[in-house]
């Protein structure tokens, strides 16, 4: 019985906790995507030969990310029956447009308006949630190219 | 040192071609850190002091790669790559490597 408050009490917690920092995050995202929209991502290995940058830079940007419980209660339910894990979805999301705001924002101060050949690393950092993917890293890197100033 | 995750640098020819270099390294949290991930993992959100980890230590590792190229006598390394492994529990290898060339 007390196991069980104890289950709601943490499930609880994660839905609601997890629901205000997740909203919070795509607020902060949209309008952080907004903010640097002028600086334009590609992945293409190779440059157009236009391009005469003044300089190029690695730049990168990461975020380590952690799913709430209720959530993980839902994916560990999910996997007994198999499909689409949605409460995985928004998580990796996040991440990734989290990095990739980070990596541009580094860039923005360098001065760079395009960056190059963008490349994603995930990595599931957490071993200790019993095997899940706890918390997640993304990394996302790339060139980024500052024009020559005339 | 010119640092690219691209194969040319535009405008810069590639004199000479040095090989691999790479630079790596393994750091755990530590105990503060933990406990703190562990009360984020029912709340979810960030953890801030896992991306400073994780940051501090890629450096570390570009640093390393930078000085191997030096000591070769590079002045870029290109095609730059991370890769990131847990070793084991609470330990993660973070690894860097690329190319080292002479530009122009």
């Amino acid at each position: 019985m007390f196991d069980l408050v104890i289950l709601a009490t943490l499930l609880g917690l994660g839905y609601f906790f997890g629901r205000y920092y997740e909203s919070r995050h795509y607020k902060s995202i949209f309008r952080r995507e907004a903010e640097y929209r002028n600086i334009l991502v590609v992945a293409s290995r190779i440059p157009p030969v236009t391009e005469k940058p003044n300089a190029s830079l690695l730049v990168m940007g990461s975020v380590v990310i952690s799913v709430d419980y209720f959530k993980r209660f839902l994916a560990s339910l999910r996997s007994l029956i198999g499909g689409r894990v949605i409460s995985y979805e928004s998580l990796l999301d996040r991440a990734r447009r989290e990095a990739v705001l980070r990596m541009k924002k580094q860039a923005s101060t360098m001065g760079a308006d395009k960056i190059f050949n963008i490349k994603y690393e995930t990595a599931s950092i957490s071993k200790n949630a019993r095997g899940g993917i706890g918390s997640i890293e993304v990394l996302a890197y790339g060139t980024a190219f500052i024009p020559v100033k005339s | 040192m010119i640092i690219s995750n691209m194969e040319i640098i535009p405008g810069k020819r590639i004199q000479e071609h040095l090989g691999l270099v790479q630079g790596s390294t393994v750091r755990t949290k530590h105990l503060g850190r933990d406990l703190m991930a562990g009360i984020k993992n029912i709340f979810g959100g960030e953890l801030l002091g896992y991306t400073e980890l994780l940051q501090e230590a890629r450096e570390e590792a570009v640093n390393r790669m930078k000085q191997q190229a030096a000591s070769v006598g590079a002045n870029a390394v290109l095609n730059v790559r991370f890769s990131t492994s847990s070793v084991t529990q609470g330990a993660a290898e973070l690894f860097a490597y690329g190319t080292a060339v002479i530009l122009e």
